[in-house]
This record gives C-alpha cells, sequence and structure tokens, in this order.
C-alpha cells in the first residue's frame, strides 16, 4: 500500500468570523515548510471594521452569556491539547503552557458575571442621589501578544479584553504565529459571534503604526511591545486619546479586566 | 422645448433603440470597477463626488430641524476642514423645500426637490404637474420626477413621453431629472429605452432610482444609462446629464462611478452640472477616506 500524502495546512487570519489570506496575497516562513500570512494594514482597516459592527452584540450579551463563551473555548483548547504541545515545540514546558492557557480561560470566564460587583461601587454623596459606579466596555481593544510565550501571552491578553465585553485585533507573535492561529480556530467553534476576535499574523512593524494610529480603536494591550515600539505606540494612542495599557507582570487579576473598561458614574435622583 | 411627435414618430423612436449585451455590460462595469485609484488621485475624485453629491433625505419622519442640520451639512460637510467644498444640492419632499431655500440663500448648493407623487408615480398627470408648479414656485431649482412604470412597462411610450413633455414645461427654468426606477423596468433593454424617451422628451437629466426600490442604482445600470447618454450625444448635440441614486454608500462605489463615467463620457460630465451622485449616508464615509488620505490614520466613524 502507498504511503499517505502529507495534508498540508494553509494557515490563515482569522477576520470577521471567517480564516482569509492577506488581502496583500503576501506570506512568510517563520517556521520552515509554512507559510504563515503576512497581514497588511488593509487586513487589519478589515479586521478594525469588522470588530466595530460585532461590538454592540458582544457587549450587550448578559455577563453570563459571555461566561459561559470563554468557558467554551477553554474546552476547545483543552480538546487540542496535543497540537497546540506540538506547534509550540513539544516537551513538558509546552504542557505547561497550553495548561496555564486553558486555565486563563476558565479563570477570566469566571469573572464576567462577577466583575461588576467587585470593580463597581456605590458612592455616599452629599445630595438626594443615589450614586453608582459601574465598569462598561471600552469598544475595539487591539492586543499585541508577546513574542514568548506565544500561545499563554495572547490568550492573556486577549481572555481579560472578551470577558470585560470588548472586541478585539489581536497581534499574533511575530516569530511565532502557528499557535495564535491555531488559536483562531478554537475561537472559531466557541461561539463567539463573527468579528468579536480578529487574529493577524505578519510583520509587527508594519502592522503597530497603523494600530496605534486608527481612530476606531479604543485601547491597546501592549504586553508585546519593545520599549520603542510602546513609546511609538503611545504617542500614535493620543490621536484619539486610546488608553495604552503596559507591563502587566503576567499574573491572572481582575485588574486586568478592569484596566480596559471604562468606569461610569450614575447619578440618579432619588427626591428627598 | 421638445413637441409631443405623433405616434408614428415614437414608435420610430423606440423601434430604433439597440438592444443592451447584458453580458457585454456586467462585465465591462465590473472591470472598470476594479481600477484602482491612489493617493492624489483619489483625493481629486473623492472631493469631486462631494461636489457632485446630491444630499439627500426622504423620509415621511423629515422634520424642518433636519433639514436644517442637512443644509449645514452641504454647505460645509467637514466643520473641521473648510477646503472641503459644498455639495452639489440637497434633495428632499416639496413640502420642505421652503425651509431648505431659507438655510441655502446665498450659498452654491442647489435645492432638489422629488415632485409628480414620488416615489411611485401613480396619481393624475394633473396632479404631477401641479406639485410641479409649486415645487418650482416655492423655490426648488431642481425637479426630481419619476416616470409612470406601470404605463411605461405595458407599453405606454405616448403617456410617459406627453407626462414628462409636460413637467418640463412645468419646470420653467428649473432642472428636470427624469427618474426611471431601473429596479422595476425589469432589463437592460427596457433602461436603454426608457432613457432614451426621457431624453427626446426633454429630460435635463436621467436618473436610476428613488432608492426606495432594491436593487437600486448599480454600476451596470448606471453604465448602459451613460452609453444611452453617449449615444443621444452623438445624434442630437444635446447634452444630457444623469444622476447615479441609491445604494452608493462608500466613497470606494462613489469613485468607481466616476471611473465608469470617464471611461463612458469622458472628461466633458466630470462636472456637477452633468454628472450627480444621489446619496444619503455617503458623505460620512467619503469625508473619513479624506481624513485618511490627509491624516494618514484610519478614522472612526464617530
Amino acid at each position: 500500500m502507498a504511503p499517505r500524502l502529507d495534508v498540508r495546512k494553509t494557515y490563515k487570519l482569522f477576520v470577521n468570523g471567517e480564516f482569509v489570506r492577506s488581502e496583500s496575497g503576501r506570506a512568510y516562513r517563520p517556521v520552515a515548510g509554512v507559510n504563515v500570512p503576512r497581514a497588511s494594514r488593509k487586513d487589519l482597516r478589515d479586521a478594525v471594521r469588522a470588530a466595530r459592527t460585532a461590538f454592540d452584540g458582544w457587549a450587550g450579551r448578559t455577563a453570563t452569556n459571555r461566561g459561559q463563551i470563554l468557558y467554551r473555548a477553554a474546552e476547545m483548547l483543552d480538546g487540542r491539547r496535543l497540537q497546540f504541545i506540538q506547534e509550540l515545540g513539544g516537551g513538558k514546558p509546552a504542557g505547561r503552557e497550553v495548561d496555564a492557557a486553558v486555565e486563563a480561560l476558565v479563570w477570566y470566564a469566571g469573572w464576567t458575571d462577577k466583575l461588576a460587583q467587585v470593580a463597581g461601587t456605590v458612592n455616599p454623596v452629599a445630595g438626594p442621589y443615589f450614586n453608582f459606579t459601574i465598569p462598561e466596555p471600552t469598544g475595539v481593544v487591539g492586543v499585541v501578544a508577546t513574542e514568548t510565550p506565544a500561545l499563554l501571552g495572547l490568550v492573556r491578553g486577549i481572555a481579560p479584553a472578551l470577558a470585560g465585553g470588548n472586541v478585539v485585533v489581536a497581534l499574533a507573535s511575530e516569530s511565532r504565529p502557528l499557535p495564535a492561529l491555531t488559536l483562531a480556530e478554537v475561537l472559531a467553534t466557541s461561539d463567539f459571534p463573527p468579528g468579536v476576535v480578529n487574529v493577524l499574523t505578519g510583520q509587527r512593524k508594519e502592522l503597530l503604526p497603523w494600530l496605534g494610529a486608527h481612530m476606531d480603536v479604543n485601547a491597546i494591550d501592549a504586553a508585546g511591545c519593545t520599549a520603542e515600539e510602546l513609546a511609538a505606540a503611545q504617542e500614535a494612542a493620543a490621536g484619539n486619546v486610546k488608553r495604552v495599557v503596559a507591563h502587566r507582570n503576567g499574573e491572572l487579576s481582575p485588574s486586568a479586566i478592569t484596566d480596559l473598561m471604562e468606569m461610569k458614574t450614575v447619578w440618579h435622583p432619588i427626591g428627598t | 422645448m421638445a413637441t409631443a411627435p405623433s405616434l408614428l414618430h415614437l414608435g420610430s423612436l423606440m423601434g430604433g433603440v439597440r438592444s443592451v449585451d447584458q453580458v457585454a455590460v456586467e462585465e465591462r462595469a465590473a472591470s472598470l470597477g476594479k481600477r484602482s485609484i491612489k493617493k492624489a488621485s483619489k483625493v481629486w475624485a473623492l472631493e469631486l463626488a462631494i461636489r457632485m453629491m446630491d444630499l439627500t433625505t426622504l423620509e415621511g419622519a423629515d422634520t424642518p430641524g433636519k433639514v436644517a442640520a442637512l443644509c449645514g451639512k452641504a454647505i460645509r460637510p467637514d466643520p473641521t476642514d473648510h477646503s472641503v467644498p459644498s455639495v452639489a444640492a440637497v434633495c428632499l419632499y416639496p413640502s420642505l423645500i421652503a425651509q431648505a431655500v431659507q438655510h441655502l440663500r446665498g450659498t452654491t448648493v442647489k435645492v432638489a426637490s422629488v415632485a409628480t407623487s414620488f416615489p411611485s408615480g401613480q396619481t393624475f398627470t394633473t396632479v404631477k404637474v401641479t406639485e410641479t408648479r409649486e415645487a418650482v414656485a416655492a423655490g426648488a431649482d431642481e425637479i426630481d420626477m419619476v416616470i409612470d412604470r406601470g404605463a411605461f412597462l405595458s407599453g405606454g411610450y405616448q403617456k410617459v413621453y406627453d407626462e414628462i413633455v409636460r413637467i418640463k414645461e412645468a419646470c420653467g427654468s428649473a432642472h428636470l431629472k427624469v427618474i426611471l426606477e431601473t429596479g422595476e423596468l425589469g432589463s437592460y433593454d427596457n433602461v436603454r429605452r426608457a432613457s432614451i424617451l426621457a431624453m427626446a422628451a426633454g429630460a435635463d437629466f436621467i436618473k436610476t432610482s428613488t432608492g426606495k426600490i432594491q436593487p437600486a442604482a448599480t454600476p451596470a445600470v448606471t453604465l448602459v444609462m451613460m452609453e444611452a447618454v453617449r449615444d443621444f450625444h452623438r445624434e442630437t448635440g444635446r447634452n444630457v446629464g444623469l444622476k447615479a441614486a441609491g445604494g452608493i454608500r462608500t466613497a470606494k462605489q462613489a469613485v468607481q462611478y466616476l471611473v465608469l463615467l470617464y471611461e463612458t463620457l469622458g472628461p466633458d460630465w466630470m462636472t456637477p452640472n452633468r454628472f450627480r451622485l444621489g446619496a444619503s449616508s455617503l458623505l460620512n464615509d467619503v469625508l473619513m477616506q479624506l481624513a485618511r488620505e490627509k491624516t494618514g490614520a484610519y478614522q472612526s466613524a464617530d
């Protein structure tokens, strides 16, 4: 019997719930023998547009439902554990990284319906008002994933953003993009509405300036930026006063969710 | 002024209209739509699109306040950038003409009013003529009339022709745009026939659609009308304008129409006097793209 031919996989970007090649048709080879799409600024533009369109629907979901969907992402990720371990280079460290990524998703899934109670407050005010503060999603969040750990860094970026009701355009690790694109397949089967999460691969220096200056992006999680990239992103972000969050210690924390949220205060008249 | 021809004349006019090659027209419109316009040319095209725009509101819920806002936007589309030109006209229902005239006095922006029982056109000719007269008396510079599609489709070309002639008379000095409502005509042959009929009857402009019917303007149907305008010009020497309306929402689409226009009718038609884009939401996208070209950053719709 003839040996089975390999089915070679073409990795794709994940934009608006679809797996697409870069509109530019370009690819690069971070891993021998594997073509990975090299996203252009127009792919970024399309991703932001898709995210913006998806925002109202995702922010309008109940917190419970967002938690359910994040938990399902953890289930889907866990089910493909071996594939991720292989793409991360195999061995025990890779196994630990996948476990940590699953844990992060489960952890943030649990926070969705508890966050408002913890981060929100009822404020004592000197007047006939019931005054309270609640966290609300910011909008489109650009997540710049760390180069390593490639999978865990990305998950720690997108999970808190999504838990808070934001929509995400993620720039994957440039040197190790495969786990990110496989994670996109996990997200695609987790019931996220199209456009809520978008994953782009390619050269950071091509994409980051456009993400930083984009007037329709509300916040950037710059965990994966170098010091120079961070400074440039902060400068570009001033155009529409986006929030740039950087230098998180990598720990799971509810403040990772609230960092990407806006605190809204309501003054509700209560009569005398 | 065209005078009503005999039935015999009209028959030979309509009989002389050649048929349209559907596949070729759609292919040509699609291939011209792929042309890439960049940088300085794009800025030029976008500013031209603004100067050619009929900023439109045709809702039952239109109020004087909304008309005031629309007129402000028509005069100065981008309040933060005075280099952006005014649009060509605002297009609204007859009852709101007076408000628009008041707001637009002393500017280059024209007032266009729909008339003749827009959008269906299904009423008595006398009513249509009266509506047109009143609209012109109220201050409309341009009248957008609809043809009686029911009569056209049942072969009543004479009725359609006579109506256009009478409305043209009622317009006086106001410009007449004749809406063919191509989405209801059924075939490109009918679109070409209706275009020739309207131009022969004295239309200053022919216009694709009311915007109330899907499909509205498509590149292919607009190309058919452009070719009719070109052929009519070759035969009679008369320059008739064209207005694409309905379903044009993005700057990219607008530029595609300008490419079609340039390739079919040439630079003589690249002016607001001979080509218009009727749209309600297009302007915002064009302004976003202009800002993108000027600032170098992608813009937000907010």
